[in-house]
Order: C-alpha cells, then sequence, then structure tokens
C-alpha cells in the first residue's frame, strides 16, 4: 500500500476481459433482470410491474412444491455420490494397466450426452422389453415408473449416481495419488489404524478435491434437466417435476416471459447462495479457532 | 534399549536382479550401538533412504537380516518396532492442532488421556511448542511441523531409536543450526539411538559421534569426522568428504620412481615400497594398462612456494581464489587440475610456482581402498 505507484491506466489492461464477461455474462443476465420487472405484451406495449413477478413467482405453490423437490433431490445425490465416489476411489488400484483400465471404465458414463442417458434408461426399465424393468416383472416385483412415483424417483436416483459418481470418483482418485508416500509411512510408525490414515490424512487432503465435487455436484443435480424429462417427462403427476422444468414450462411453453425471468434470477440467486455458503463454511473450517474469551 | 544390526544386508528394487548395478544396497555388515548419535552421509541416490527405510521396516530386505538386539525384525512392520522416522518433507496431520498431533501416536496405542497429556506437555516444553500447542498444524511454518513430526517420535516411551532422512532440507539455514543444536540436545537427554542421513558433511559432523559414508549402495567408511577427514579409507571419501576434496593421482613404479605421468613423485621410501609392490601385482595379474594405483594428498597438506626446494615438483598455477580465511589455489601437473589450500598471509606466488606434498599425509589407494603405506 506504501511503496505501490498508483497508475490508473493499469485497469485498460483488464478492458479485454471486462468486454468479454460483459457479452458472455452480464449483458444475457441483465436482458433477463429487464424482462423480470416488465410485463411485456408486444413490441410496443409494455409495463413496468416491479417486484411483482417475484413475489408471484414466490407465493407460487407449485413452484415451492418443485423447489422442495429440488432440494431433496440434490441433497439424496449428495448423500449417495459423495461418499460413495470417496470410496469407489479408495478401492481403485493405484498403478499399473490395471489402474488405466478401471479409470477408462469409470469414466464411460461421463462420456454420454444427458438425453442419451434418459433414453438409455427409459428403455432399460421398460417392463416389456428393458432388462430392469423386465427382470424386476418376473421376480414379483411391481415397478413401474409411469404410474409410481417412488420408483419413478428411485430410478431417477440411480440413474444420476450411475451418471455422475464417475466424476466424483475421479476427482477423488487424483487428490488420493497427490499424496506424498511419506504421510502413509510416517502414520504407519505412529501406528496409525486404517480408519485413522482416512480420518487425519486422506479425508483431510481430499477437502479440496470434494469441495470442487460437491459444488459440482450440487449445481448440476440443481439444474437437472433433459434426464427426467426424458426418462419420465417429470411424471408421474408431477412427482419427478424439477425447477428447470417448470420453467422451461413457463418460459418456452407459455411464452410467460415476465414470470419466467423472475423465476430465472431466483434460481440463479439460490443456487449462488448455496454455493457461497458452502465454500466459505469449509474455508473457515481450516483456520484456527480465535482463541477464548477476550485478549 | 536397541542394538541395530545389519547382516549380510542387500536390497534390490528389481525382482530379479540381474548385476550389482541392480542393487541399491550392496551386501553390506554394520552395527548401530545403543545411544549413538549417527550419521548417514552420502551423495544422493546412494541408497542412504533405502537404508533407513529397511532398519524402520518400510522396505524388507532382499537379502540378509535386520537384527534389533539380536533378534531379527525382517518380517516386522514399522509399527511393531520400536522406532520413529522424521522424514525430509514434514509430516503432519492437517486437521489437527499441535497438541493433538503429538498426542496421536499415544491415543493410537490406548494411552489413557491423563497420561498423555503430561507427555505431549513434557515433548513441547522440550521442542519449544508449548506455545502452540491451541493452533492447527496446517497453519505451522516448516520448521514448527519438523518440529512436531520430531515430537511425535519423542512422546513414545518405547522409543529407542529416531531416524532422520534429511529432515533439514526444508528449514530456512538460520533456522537449521538451532534444530540441530534440539537434536543434540535430545540426544543427550533421552538414551536414544539416532541415525541421521544427510548429504551435507557439514550436517553431518555437527550432529554425530560417528558418520557412516555411503557410496554406491555400500558402506565405505564408519568413523568419526576426524577419521574420515584425516584417513579416508575409500577415494570417495577422500573426494566426498573436505571442501575441495582430496587430490588423487594415478601413479605407477617406473624406473625406480613412483612416476605420475612423467612426473616423478618424491614420496617416503615406505611408500614406494608399497607402489612398487602393487605395481608388480599388477603386473602379475598381466593387467599393467589398469590404472589402479592412487596416491591422495588433501588440499590442506599441499604447500606451495615460489622457489624449488628438495622434494618438490613444479607446477603451473592457474587461479588463486581469496576465501576469506584462507585462498584456494588451482594449479595443474601433469595436465591434471589439483587444488590446494594455502593460509591467511601467504606470499603471492606467480604462475610458475613449486609444490611439496606432506609425505606423512600422502595416502596410497589401491582399487579406490586405502592400503597402509607403513609410515608414520
Amino acid at each position: 500500500m506504501n511503496n505501490k505507484i498508483p497508475n490508473n491506466r493499469a485497469w485498460l489492461l483488464v478492458l479485454p476481459m471486462l468486454v468479454l464477461v460483459a457479452f458472455s455474462a452480464i449483458i444475457p443476465l441483465m436482458t433477463v433482470v429487464n424482462y423480470s420487472v416488465q410485463d411485456v405484451l408486444g413490441p410496443n406495449a409494455r409495463f413496468f410491474t416491479g417486484t411483482e413477478w417475484f413475489q408471484s413467482m414466490l407465493n407460487d405453490d407449485a413452484l415451492q412444491a418443485a423447489f422442495l423437490r429440488q432440494i431433496s433431490f440434490s441433497l439424496i445425490i449428495l448423500a449417495i455420490q459423495i461418499p460413495l465416489g470417496i470410496g469407489i476411489a479408495l478401492i481403485m488400484p493405484k498403478r499399473g494397466w490395471q489402474a488405466s483400465a478401471v479409470l477408462i471404465l469409470i469414466t464411460l458414463p461421463l462420456l454420454i450426452p444427458w438425453n442419451v442417458v434418459g433414453s438409455i434408461w427409459q428403455i432399460f426399465t421398460r417392463g416389456d422389453i428393458g432388462l430392469m424393468g423386465w427382470g424386476l416383472r418376473e421376480l414379483g416385483i411391481e415397478y413401474n415408473i409411469t404410474r409410481n412415483a417412488g420408483d419413478a424417483w428411485v430410478t431417477i436416483i440411480l440413474m444420476d449416481v450411475w451418471h455422475w459418481t464417475p466424476l466424483v470418483a475421479m476427482l477423488c482418485y487424483s487428490g488420493l495419488r497427490s499424496i506424498p508416500e511419506a504421510y502413509y509411512q510416517a502414520a504407519r510408525i505412529d501406528r496409525a489404524s486404517k480408519w485413522a490414515v482416512f480420518r487425519y490424512i486422506q479425508l483431510p487432503k481430499l477437502t479440496n478435491v470434494l469441495v470442487i465435487a460437491v459444488l459440482l455436484r450440487f449445481m448440476h443435480s440443481f439444474m437437472i434437466y433433459a434426464e427426467p424429462f426424458v426418462l419420465t417427462g417429470g411424471g408421474p403427476g408431477s412427482a419427478t417435476t424439477f425447477l428447470s422444468q417448470s420453467l422451461t414450462t413457463m418460459a418456452v411453453g407459455q411464452q410467460d416471459l415476465g414470470p419466467s425471468a423472475a423465476f430465472s434470477l431466483i434460481y440463479f440467486l439460490v443456487i449462488l447462495l448455496v454455493s457461497w455458503v458452502f465454500y466459505t463454511t469449509i474455508m473457515n473450517m481450516q483456520k484456527d479457532k480465535p482463541p477464548h474469551g477476550g485478549a | 534399549m536397541a542394538e541395530i544390526t545389519l547382516k549380510g544386508l542387500a536390497h534390490s528394487y528389481e525382482k530379479t536382479p540381474k548385476g550389482a548395478a541392480d542393487y541399491a544396497i550392496r551386501q553390506m555388515d554394520h552395527v548401530w550401538h545403543q545411544g549413538g548419535a549417527y550419521a548417514l552421509l552420502g551423495p544422493s541416490g546412494c541408497g542412504k533412504s533405502t537404508l533407513l527405510n529397511i532398519i524402520s521396516g518400510l522396505l524388507e530386505p532382499s537379502e540378509g537380516d535386520v537384527l534389533f538386539d539380536g533378534q531379527r525384525v525382517n518380517e516386522l512392520p514399522p509399527e511393531e518396532r520400536n522406532i520413529a522416522q522424521v522424514f525430509q518433507f514434514p509430516v503432519i496431520y492437517d486437521t489437527m492442532t499441535v497438541f493433538d498431533n503429538l498426542a496421536f501416536p499415544l491415543r493410537n496405542m490406548n494411552t489413557p488421556e491423563y497420561r498423555v497429556k503430561p507427555k505431549v506437555l513434557e515433548v513441547a516444553d522440550i521442542l519449544e511448542l508449548t506455545s502452540l500447542l491451541d493452533r492447527k498444524a496446517k497453519n505451522l511454518t516448516a520448521d514448527e511441523k519438523q518440529k512436531v513430526s520430531m515430537g511425535r517420535g519423542l512422546v513414545r516411551d518405547d522409543v529407542t531409536a529416531i531416524l532422520f532422512d534429511e529432515p533439514l532440507t526444508v528449514i530456512d539455514p538460520q533456522l537449521k543450526w538451532k534444530l540441530r543444536r534440539k537434536l543434540k540436545e535430545i540426544h543427550e537427554r533421552f538414551n536414544i539411538t539416532m541415525i541421521y542421513v544427510t548429504h551435507d558433511q557439514l550436517e553431518a559432523s555437527t550432529f554425530a559421534d560417528k558418520i557412516a559414508v555411503m557410496y554406491e549402495g555400500q558402506v565405505v567408511q564408519f568413523g568419526t569426522p576426524r577419521e574420515l577427514f584425516e584417513r579416508p579409507a575409500h577415494t570417495f571419501v577422500g573426494y566426498f568428504i573436505g571442501s575441495p576434496g582430496m587430490n588423487f593421482m594415478a601413479v605407477e613404479y617406473r624406473d625406480d620412481q613412483v612416476m605420475f605421468g612423467t612426473q616423478p613423485l618424491p614420496v617416503s621410501e615406505q611408500m614406494k615400497h608399497a607402489v612398487a609392490n602393487a605395481s608388480s601385482a599388477n603386473a602379475i595379474a598381466n593387467d599393467i594398462s589398469y590404472n589402479n594405483i592412487k596416491l591422495g594428498i588433501r588440499p590442506e597438506f599441499i604447500a606451495i612456494a615460489s622457489n624449488p626446494t628438495a622434494d618438490s615438483v613444479p607446477i603451473q598455477v592457474t587461479s588463486v581464489q581469496d576465501l576469506g580465511t584462507y585462498s584456494l589455489l588451482t594449479f595443474k601437473l601433469n595436465e591434471q587440475t589439483f587444488k590446494a589450500r594455502l593460509p591467511e598471509g601467504h606470499p603471492p606466488v606467480g604462475e610458475a610456482a613449486f609444490a611439496h606434498f606432506d609425505a606423512a599425509h600422502v595416502a596410497l589407494y589401491i582399487d579406490e581402498y586405502l592400503v597402509e603405506a607403513g609410515h608414520e
């Protein structure tokens, strides 16, 4: 602060970046903000509505239900995928051709486009020709994702776990590989149990990749659209209608530009807020606790 | 109490070692006595760390035995040997406080908490970590972290030996000195065998009572710092210890003289006999071209003068470097570069000068190993 040379022309260096961000993010976002506070009836007929759309969106029963479904879905898949991903990473082979083979096998689901995943599972779960649907029916288990909401939920969660756990596993695997051998050696000399090695070496060293994994998986799952849309179409009823599907119906199906713009902004802010709170909490956990009592 | 004996020890990282080159440790026997402060000195890749890991049990040797007090421990994992090891890069448990770090080995052994606390406080006091006990270990400086990893070895009552694998690599120079002194202090206070791996001769000689010099997977000399300096048992020790290292000349016996190329060398009678004997042995072995007879002399024992004296050889001075308390003179003799150490205030010498080798300090090496020539 004291020996820095003030030179405001340095801001010019940031300019290209600013222009780029403006075109990629700020301008499109502002158009949404623009729609969210107006009622657009035609090219020349628009009225300023203030926060009216926001209020009606927040009070909409269908959207509230979709929001709760969305939150539950994200929490469930995080609760399954993160521990499962860590577990898979721990048992993956460390070196040799087996390591490469397992890595390739595990990556395969990640390479499949979203709507193809939906189609695969849609066929897979069909009672007449799908392996899983047919198999369960032959076993005498009643299973129908188009009629039973529970079946639909289980299937969507299963599908997401199958599709995305590999990402968590790969992130954890890379995190585990970066732990120097000396840590394991020191732990052996300190007579640490397997659990202690996991709890005090592996897990702490995985913190950073896990933060990324949780954030990515949260954002992804909170925005999930194509897979349930193809698999269940949001049904049965609205049992698996998540936020983006509600939004699409509103914006594209009904052309309600004002409400859907307001809804989009709320949607965006929720994701931003949750991610920020999560990240800040984790980072604060790593700091020293302030000394007790007054100084 | 632990006396660590290595018997016929050899190790190879290959499954089926083919030649000597495949061995990280070549056939060796060695004894580390209880309570000693030892250093294991050698260049990178000479097998020091491999040897250390074999002692601590992180590696199982491919051949030979490791004995603790006469008991074979080859198959015992590190957790069952009473040994602690400090690594090159400080290993600490990030999420724990310093206190919990120090308590970790004790808690792993299910030590009751009322015994953990006094022990941790005692060790923290010795290592001057008391004020940091509540801090998260992650946020410490490198030297504090290294003290914590040392402390984890000291809290255990059952530890009879601590192995250090270049523990001061990441520490600032000023702090290195402090930590080294701390180590000495700990060694004197607890009756613990300490083996300290390093490639720094100064570090080795300030820490250890006895130094084992390793070269190409073998301990080539085991002795006090003074012995290593005065009577290097192997040309490598001569070259590695001292700054600069020993000068070596490949010599042969010709026309009743010890010849270094075309230059006859003035040496003692005993030395002349020894070289003559070695040469004839060479000749018998029908391998005259094999130049395995070397004379070594430390730069400290070469006197330089501007005028010839009896027993001096003409040399060509290439440079003189003033290093403060002494000057380092580089000269050429028979196309080979030599170093000589001149005391402070030595009169300047011109390009053509004369060197005198102190006969008592000329050592004979055959096949790289020291041979006593029998002079006093």
